[in-house]
């Protein structure tokens, strides 16, 4: 494939939002396995699940599909109250353990593996009454951001299939920018929900850190990870996240905090609110036509009432490489179960040792090994205080820098998502030229905060993103800003 | 500092990756290339600043001592790669190939 | 000096002991599985211990709960917060590639314990490092299948606590010390079960040797795979000898981690490969800081059990009938202790339920090498048998008799008495019927006593006793027999 993809049109009830769906689920109106079957035609109509089309889906179960709808339906008719998702397919990432569809994390190493439990949100999911249907592409242990790096072989990006999704959660922003699904799960640990959904064109949000249980999420960077959300609207992901965010004893990084009601919150005037333009993230070198469109959704926010404060987060350049120490560090260790005793893929060797180390080295691809050797290595005895607790105490200092933004009256900040628009398949042969499109969203995943990027307009028929960023545990205030941004651009976020 | 292919050896055997010589070498160039932009975090003054472990301020749950644990829907042999009467097996460690040494 | 004088005059053994003990929870220390021993290979795993993809660990309150009364019990200072990191190794019986443990913010420092007297009556006392919670490894066995290792995790994910020491320990016999020290304190406060035989409190040793007279201390090394104390002392021994002929020949000891054979008696290095552990410690990030509220601390020394020092002083006041080597025998174990003062209390005679408690049920427990909690006389049966005999009902070499039988049976005293015809006759015609039957058995022996040869008076009323199977009353049985002599 090559060039934009003409997408057929969507009809019938994939033109719902999943609101609407639910709603007419729950009313009787629509039978929960007709938008099941048709987001699986529609992905079959895209080559959705296809290496060769947009590859951005790995795993479906049309059987499992429709058990799983005319359970929702019996339940309808036996007269218990529709979840709040009754009906509303979804699409997961393939890091999130489901006990139907196989959980492989675009890894050779988990190839055929299905979990014998169900993570915490994907049960959360299913007791609201949302039909999974897929498992989506991305890259191998989420270690990348454009989800070429699946051993299933690259996705690529709806809108214009030369170009990459972005990721690692590609394939799950691909999903809901293709109009399979209204909402689908994917995971952060650096920018991987808000950088796809910058390059699809949709809305990702990353909650704050122990918002959502990450039981059942497997690991890459288990200080970094946090399960994020993606929507073709801001309600879209406000009730995606609504059902799966609160506390999960199972984690015990997850915060005992209430849960506000997100699709609730205030869409209309935004007099009072003081947004901050953090300078660190409009570099003189940023692509002019990001800065115009940002600029602009700076002028709607004003236009709204809002109040534009320049700030600074000055230890946000450090960002990158005190998150390419700790993430990697992090890794090496979750990485280290992956060893064939237990599950997966085994590889006989030269004894047991042998037996590691091709199971190990045949099963994780390019990306991952490199990533868990630099993990290795700065974890090592003699590197440990110069590159992993200097990193620590850096994040240290980037959250302190959020915390006094947040602490001087600013209420939300205002940036690009990302520094350009999607990229071109293999455009990023260097390693490190690539961890640089994490360069605006690693800081929020640093610093623990909650961080939303919503599309703003288009580059070249790209789509650009702009992220807001709020105070711990504060989506409310996130969304609010984000429904009220959202109307305000209307079409021209999608121009 | 930069890693040398003794480095890359000696962690490529911690982490049980099984890398050739080629690999090894072109793996010291990629460390390196990445490490060098690592370099600049040792400019910044951290001195008096803890080291933090994840950014939730919380401390740990504690759980009540009791069952019932997590289920699993599939047994164990319906995911290992080699089982037998319950338990999971591995090539014999090379330290033990003398039956009599536990 | 010279060679050939035994190494123990030129060097001096010095041993840092770091035990493991596993704590008496219900579940696993992260997940909740249950702990039991012996169930069938992989039976008690879930996501979580058999280290699934995606699962995460939530620490057991009870588990930490019994840390904390263990390392008060040995003095220590509970840190008020505290951290778990991970320790990263290959190990198949290890499921996640690192073992959840605690590095560098142990849950308690400090503490010591005082394993004996010194001739001029100062302690010999030793202090400990730190007091940490990890969890157990499974179990790999190799011996099984042919070319294979079969991997059981019923045990991953076990609480332990790692008690280590400081090198203060000189000699075998003093790790020995320390160790059933150690061992009573932790069986006292009833945080593990201390069973050897279940693998529930295992020793490594690091032990150097330093010439006689100096303060540093010598390279040293760590045995391994040590599962009793006499295995300690004997490894101990034998690595000590090694390192001295090392020394001696001019050699240096090589820092290594060594394996004690108990079969050959021998120690030998390790061989993995792996010589340089980089073990890569972190703190764990699905864990957050384990903070201990202050309250909670305290109540949890409020509740502490007896220690056995303070039982041994109580028992010198609240006992002083009796002596200070039958004391000790009674505090040795927190189970002969608790026992022993059910009896006593029950039969109000202290005195005899020592004696019962340091002669006859510590035999009766060997016979069937069993213990104390499987023994089928009960502290209220015992306490009824000793009435029974203070109150004359059955005779003292009766009551043996019964005891064995209760031993055997589990029925009460009175009932075994009754029904094997072992109560106390007084009863004078009966009593002179098996006196006349003795007489006539034993006819050489009964004309020198009737003839005025006293001292067989002794002999025949044992053979009355033995003829009455100990229910004749051996006062009246004297008194009858010094009356057929006249006397
Ligand atoms: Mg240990
Ligand atoms: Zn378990």
């Amino acid at each position: 494939m090559n060039g934009s993809a003409a997408l057929p049109p969507e009809s019938g009830a994939g033109a719902l939002s999943a609101g609407e769906l639910r709603d007419a689920v729950a009313r009787g109106d629509v039978d929960p396995a007709a938008p099941v079957r048709a987001a699986l035609e529609r992905a079959a109509a895209i080559a959705a699940c296809d290496r060769s089309g947009l590859n951005i889906l790995l795993y479906t179960d049309a059987d499992d599909a429709r058990d799983q709808a005319s359970a929702v339906a019996e339940r309808g008719r036996r007269g218990a109250a529709p979840g709040p998702l009754a009906g509303v397919p979804v699409v997961l990432k393939d890091n999130i353990a489901t006990i139907t569809l196989p959980t492989t994390c675009g890894s050779r190493i988990l190839d055929g593996y299905v979990s014998p439990y169900d993570a915490s949100a994907a049960a959360r999911l299913r007791d609201a009454g949302a039909v999974i249907v897929a498992k989506s592409n991305m890259d191998e242990f989420a270690m990348g951001s454009s989800t070429e790096h699946s051993a299933y072989g690259a996705a690529r990006n709806p809108l214009d299939s030369a170009r990459v999704p972005g990721g690692s959660s590609g394939g799950s922003a691909a999903a809901v920018a293709a109009g399979l699904v209204r909402i689908a799960l994917g995971s952060e640990t650096g920018g991987s929900v808000r950088q796809p959904a910058a390059f699809c064109g949709v809305v990702g949000v990353k909650p704050t850190y122990g918002r959502v249980s990450r039981f059942g999420l497997v690991a890459f960077a288990s200080s970094l990870d946090q399960i994020g959300v993606f929507g073709r609207t801001v309600d879209d992901a406000a009730l995606g996240l609504q059902v799966i965010a609160g506390h999960d004893p199972l984690d015990s990084t997850s915060a005992a905090l209430p849960v506000p009601d997100y699709r609730g919150a205030v869409r209309g005037a935004m007099t009072g609110v003081v947004i901050g333009r953090p300078r660190e993230y409009f570099p003189d070198d940023l692509d002019p036509r990001v800065r115009a469109r940002c600029d602009a959704a700076f002028d709607a926010l004003a236009g709204l009432g809002a109040e534009i404060r320049d700030v600074s987060l000055p230890h946000s350049r450090l960002a990158i490489e005190a998150y390419y120490i700790i993430a990697p560090a992090e890794a090496s260790s979750n990485l280290a179960r992956f060893d064939g005793v237990r599950y997966g893929l085994r590889l006989e060797g030269d004894g047991l040792r042998g037996m590691y180390e091709a199971t190990r080295s045949r099963g994780f691809g390019g990306e991952v090994t490199r990533r868990i050797l630099l993990g290795t290595y700065v974890l090592s005895a003699g590197y440990y205080d110069a590159y992993y607790r200097k990193a620590q105490q850096v994040r240290g200092l980037i959250a302190r820098d959020f915390a006094r933004a947040f602490g001087d009256g600013v209420h939300l900040l205002f940036t690009p998502t990302t520094p350009t628009p999607a990229f071109a398949l293999g455009a990023c042969a260097e390693p490190y030229d690539m961890y640089l499109s994490d360069v605006f969203t690693c800081t929020a995943n640093l610093a623990g905060v909650p961080a939303l990027s919503l599309p703003i307009g288009r580059v070249d028929g790209l789509p650009v993103g702009g992220q807001l960023i709020a105070p711990h545990f504060d989506e409310r205030q996130l969304f609010a800003a984000a429904f009220a941004l959202e109307r305000a651009l209307g079409a021209a976020a999608h121009r | 500092m930069a890693v040398t292919i003794d480095d890359v050896r000696h962690i490529a055997a911690l982490a049980r990756l099984g890398v050739d010589d080629a690999r090894a070498a072109s793996l010291v160039s990629e460390l390196n290339t990445i490490l060098a932009h690592m370099d600049v975090l040792s400019t910044v003054d951290t001195s008096g600043l803890d080291a933090v472990a994840g950014i939730g301020a919380f401390a740990a749950p504690l759980g009540a001592d009791l069952g019932p644990p997590i289920p699993l829907v599939r047994p164990i042999e319906s995911f290992a790669p080699q089982e037998r009467d319950g338990f999971f097996l591995v090539p014999r460690l090379s330290t033990h190939e003398d039956p009599e040494a536990a | 000096m010279t060679a050939s004088s035994p190494p123990g005059d030129r060097y001096e053994m010095v041993v840092g002991l770091e035990v493991h003990v596993q704590l008496a929870t219900a579940t696993k220390i992260f997940c909740r599985c249950s702990t039991r021993f012996g169930g069938a290979p992989n039976a008690n795993t879930c996501p979580v211990c058999l280290g699934l993809p995606g699962a995460l660990p939530v620490i057991n309150q009870h588990a930490v709960g019994l840390a904390v009364r263990a390392a008060q019990a040995l003095d220590c200072t509970v840190r008020p917060s505290s951290a778990f990191a991970r320790k990263n190794y290959f190990y198949p019986d290890l499921p996640k590639g690192y073992q959840i443990s605690q590095f560098d913010q142990p849950l308690a420092v400090g503490g010591c314990v005082t394993i004996g007297t010194r001739p001029d009556g100062s302690p010999v006392v030793v202090n400990l490092t730190r007091v940490h919670l990890e969890e157990d490894a499974g179990k790999s066995i190799h011996d099984r299948y042919p070319g294979a290792t079969a991997v059981d995790l019923n045990r991953a994910g076990v609480p332990l606590i790692e008690i280590v020491s400081e090198p203060d320990i000189r000699g075998s016999a003093e790790a020995e010390a320390y160790l059933t020290v150690l061992k009573r304190i932790l069986e006292y406060v009833a945080v593990s079960d201390v069973s050897m035989e279940r693998g529930s409190l295992r020793v490594d040793a690091n032990v150097s040797a330093r010439i006689r007279g100096e303060s540093a201390l010598g390279t040293k090394t760590e045995i391994k795979n040590l599962n009793s104390f006499s295995g300690v002392v004997r490894a101990l021994e034998a690595e000590f000898a090694r390192q001295c002929a090392v020394l001696d020949a001019g050699g240096r000891v090589e820092q290594q981690t060594m394996i004690w054979d108990s079969a050959s008696g021998r120690v030998s290095p390790a061989r993995s490969k792996e010589a340089s552990h980089d073990y890569r410690y972190f703190p764990d990030p699905d864990l957050p800081p384990l903070v201990l509220h202050l309250e909670w601390i305290d109540e949890i020394k409020r509740a502490m059990p007896e220690l056995p020092e303070a039982r041994r002083e109580r028992y010198r006041t609240e006992y002083a009938m009796i002596g200070a080597s039958i004391v000790e025998r009674l505090v040795a174990s927190r189970a002969v202790g608790d026992y022993f003062e059910q009896v006593a209390r029950q039969s109000a005679d202290p005195k005899a339920a020592a004696n019962w408690l340091t002669t006859e049920v510590p035999a009766a427990l060997n016979a069937s090498s069993s213990s104390l909690d499987q023994l089928a006389v009960r502290p209220a049966d015992l306490a009824q048998l000793i009435t029974l005999v203070n109150s004359g009902v059955v005779s003292h070499t009766a009551a043996k008799q019964i005891f064995a039988t209760m031993v055997a049976t589990g029925d009460p005293p009175r009932r075994v008495a009754e029904r094997d015809g072992l109560l106390k006759v007084s009863d004078d015609d009966r009593l002179a019927a098996w006196i006349d039957e003795v007489l006539a058995a034993s006819p050489e022996e009964a004309a020198r006593y009737l003839g005025g040869e006293q001292r067989l008076q002794g002999v025949l009323v044992g053979q009355v006793m033995k003829r009455s199977n100990g229910s004749a009353d051996p006062k009246r049985v004297n008194q009858l027999l010094a009356a057929r002599i006249g006397r």
